[in-house]
């Protein structure tokens, strides 16, 4: 597991570092094959199974293709190359340390403690260490474990992401009607409507619209056209 | 070893890449390339947190829409980019001057 994570971690990195580094525009496609397969691979190590298959698919497998076929359909000559001049590099690479060093030394770190506010709601104190606001937090807002999706499963999210993709949400069952339940001291009611987590069949349904206006679009925008003669 | 950490330290390399592709490559097809290294890094993201805190399925959820969106937006940039080299004859980004930017 380890050492997966840190074969795949460090071929992402370097792939993603050769692509800025690489001049030639097939290098650099093939450096960014290197880089998204082993972030699918990261996926799978952390138990998103179907958003790597995902990003095999669509990335690698679709994207990607799209990109070589930019590069075929632009390219002026057989390896086409656009240099930047070293000084540009240079500073990239300055200006490109300085921002990994700043992303860096934002990513936060401490500890959380729980407290209880008036109202009897538990409040997480320090907003810096996510691991420990998570070991906090899950045994307040957690379901007991019903062979539903929970992180510290393995994987198998293909189900639950379809039930959510579909309005559903069985791995986040009635939080809220459990703590207003324990709150107003009585019995939820079932008629009361619904009181899950909402899920996600309305962003499915504008992604599958949006994805039909944007295959319009890049038809018309792609189609043959006489090459203009005042070109440059 | 595969920490929480760890997953923002890749996403950040792939971030910090691919802004730094985006401004630094004069060929257009770069440009783009550079934008899927950003989304990239904020799938990572999202995945990560996913796994790591009680976010739960939404993050990969999240991840699975960004996913779709590149997509998307890679087959209408690319589109873009032919109309470009099929007015200026190269593909390069700095050529792209005609409304005096």
């Amino acid at each position: 597991m380890s050492a997966l994570f840190l074969f795949f971690a460090i071929a992402s990195c370097l792939g993603a570092v050769l692509v800025v580094i690489s001049q030639s525009v097939v290098r650099m496609a093939f450096w960014l094959v290197v880089s998204l397969g082993s972030v699918a691979a990261l996926f799978f190590l952390a138990d998103a199974d179907f958003v790597g298959a995902a990003q095999l698919l669509i990335y690698v497998g679709g994207t990607l293709v799209l990109l070589v076929f930019g590069v075929m359909l632009t390219a002026s000559g057989p390896y086409m190359k656009i240099e930047t001049s070293p000084g540009e590099t240079a500073i990239a690479g300055v200006v490109g340390s300085l921002f990994l060093f700043m992303v860096i030394s934002s990513t936060p770190s401490g500890s959380a403690q729980l407290t209880l506010d008036e109202d009897g709601h538990t409040v997480v104190k320090r907003t810096g260490d996510w691991e420990a606001i998570h070991d906090a937090v899950k045994p307040a807002t957690s379901t007991p474990d019903d062979g539903s999706f929970d992180d510290k499963s393995d994987g198998n999210t293909l189900r639950p992401i379809g039930w959510a993709l579909l309005g559903l949400r069985p791995d986040r069952v009635d939080i809220t009607r459990e703590t207003e339940a324990g709150k107003k001291k009585e019995a939820a009611d079932p008629a009361s409507g619904p009181t899950a987590a909402p899920g996600y069949l309305l962003p499915f349904e504008i992604a599958s619209v949006h994805l039909l206006v944007v295959l319009i679009g890049a038809a018309y925008l792609a189609r043959a056209k006489r090459r203009s003669d005042e070109a440059s | 070893m595969a920490t929480l950490n760890a997953y923002l330290l890749v996403g950040a390399v792939l971030f910090v890449c691919g802004v730094i592709c985006m401004a630094t490559k004069r060929n257009g097809i770069g440009v783009l390339m550079g934008v899927e290294l950003v989304l990239n890094g904020a799938n990572v993201n999202f995945v990560a947190f996913s796994k790591f805190t009680s976010l739960g399925l939404d993050g990969q959820v999240f991840s699975l829409f960004i996913i779709v969106l590149a997509a998307a937006e890679a087959a209408v940039a690319l589109a873009i980019a032919l109309n470009f080299y099929n007015n200026h004859l190269t593909i390069d980004v700095d050529r792209g001057n005609k409304l005096k930017g």
